[in-house]
């Protein structure tokens, strides 16, 4: 399978890429792992192809406060930085590491991905559960989206037609955190049937914050309120996950249908919860 | 329509250490500018959907699979072919690795398995088993099955491929 004809630029710098944007037939194009395959099938057929690829986006830096992803960061580079699988936004590299496969995750990078706003992606559950930021630039300036408002429903985000993902913010959480990310892949695709990453603060043996972020199972990433309460209450994740996913409007297909999906994301939440509270209490991994 | 049109584009790469310029349109598939443009057909084509890995090269060290990768976004970089790990007649480490401990059948897969573990070793010099099966799940074998070729990686792995 070939691409539709199409002109292409490389960007020679940031401003660049977003002054190329003017053409609303133009799209950008950085690993190209999730374009390329769109583009082969004929499902976009972008007149402008503008490769960021070169530019100084990429990287990996721990602030103070936050630890900044530039967009073109790699899953693999972020699954292997220990800045991140080391402390308590662990969910952020075991999330990258369950990307597609090994050559996926070589190619395609977090701004990519989150800019695709694929409703299967892995991300997105790390990003609501770690309240990250997605960073974006255009000619009127940078600003922070709340990952909370940036996926908006399948292939749909809050990026607007001129603007570039930059980066992705990870605030440094508070006290004694740990996170993790859980998910059951479909086998043949490696996209998550259901995969959930959860942030939790203990204080005193007890959980006093979480936050979970949920994706694949529906249209928009969500975050999982109901067991939220529940892992700071006491009270069963697994029947507050099962609430929280009962108000989703839940993929299903022939392998895998809907009730299966609202069984597994259940199962996910749990063991992301799980595994979140034990590396906050600095026991198991 | 943009102003730049859909022009040819030179190309320039390094391919197993050669330098090679080739006069490509933009939607030509890196795994078609190596298998036609440089008769380079150790890379295979399998799926054509970035699932199976038989395409798989390495850029710049790090495994890719070529059907999903535009020649021109490769401009100025290294690609390693199955071809460059053996350029006379002896056998890269691997590659022996994969002949002594059966990890193969009909050889499709091959070239793909062979690079993807290449570059699994350059970062994880001595893998355990499921680091080597994660690292593989993007190359389908359909015939010889598993076993035999997480034996020869970690043979290649003990012969010091990764070193």
């Amino acid at each position: 399978m070939i691409p539709a004809e199409f002109a292409y630029r490389r960007a020679t710098s940031v401003e660049d890429a977003i002054a190329a944007l003017a053409d609303p037939d133009a799209k950008v194009i950085a690993g190209g792992h999730s374009l390329v395959p769109m583009m082969k099938l004929r499902l976009a057929r972008p007149a402008l192809l503008v490769d960021i690829a070169g530019l100084p986006l990429g990287g990996i830096s721990d602030g103070a406060d936050e630890v900044v992803i530039g967009a073109l960061t790699s899953h693999a580079d972020i699954a292997r930085a220990t800045v991140l699988s080391a402390g308590p936004l662990a969910a952020a590299a075991e999330c990258a590491a369950s990307v597609g496969d090994a050559q996926v995750r070589n190619a395609g990078t977090i701004g990519g991905s989150v800019a695709h706003g694929d409703p299967a992606s892995d991300a997105p559950a790390a990003l609501l559960a770690l309240d990250a930021r997605v960073r974006v630039l255009s000619a009127a300036g940078q600003r922070d989206v709340p990952a909370t408002e940036f996926f908006k429903g399948p292939f749909w985000t809050a990026l607007g037609e001129q603007e570039l993902v930059t980066a992705v913010v990870l605030p440094k959480p508070a006290g004694q955190a740990g996170s993790a990310y859980a998910s059951v892949e479909d086998p043949a695709s490696g996209y998550p049937l259901a995969g959930a990453a959860a942030l939790v603060v203990v204080e005193g043996g007890r959980v006093v914050s979480a936050r979970i972020g949920v994706t694949g199972v529906s249209g928009t990433p969500f975050r999982a309120t109901a067991a939220e309460a529940a892992a700071v209450s006491g009270a069963s994740v697994g029947d507050a996950a099962r609430e929280d996913i009962a108000g989703q409007d839940v993929f299903g297909d022939s392998r895998f249908d809907e009730e299966y999906r609202r069984h597994i994301a259940a199962i996910v939440i749990g063991r992301a919860v799980e595994r979140a509270v034990a590396r906050a209490q600095g026991g198991a991994k | 329509m943009s102003e730049q049109g859909t022009a040819r584009h030179r190309v320039t790469v390094t391919v197993n250490g050669v330098e090679r310029t080739l006069d490509l349109e933009p939607r030509t598939l890196l795994v078609h500018a190596l298998r036609n443009e440089l008769s380079l057909t150790g890379t295979k084509i399998g799926c054509d959907t970035s699932q199976c890995g038989a395409c798989t090269v390495l850029v710049d060290g790090r495994s890719l699979k070529s059907c999903t990768v535009l020649a021109v976004q490769v401009a100025g970089r290294s690609i390693t072919t199955i071809e460059g790990l053996a350029p006379g007649s002896t056998l890269g480490v691997v590659q022996e690795a994969f002949k002594q401990h059966h990890g193969l059948q009909c050889g499709y897969c091959t070239p793909g398995m062979v690079l993807a573990t290449v570059d699994l070793l350059g970062h994880t010099p001595d893998p355990d088993e499921a680091a080597i099966r994660h690292a593989l799940a993007g190359n389908v074998c359909r015939c010889t099955g598993y076993t035999g070729i997480v034996d020869s990686v970690r043979a290649a792995a003990a012969a010091g491929a990764g070193q």
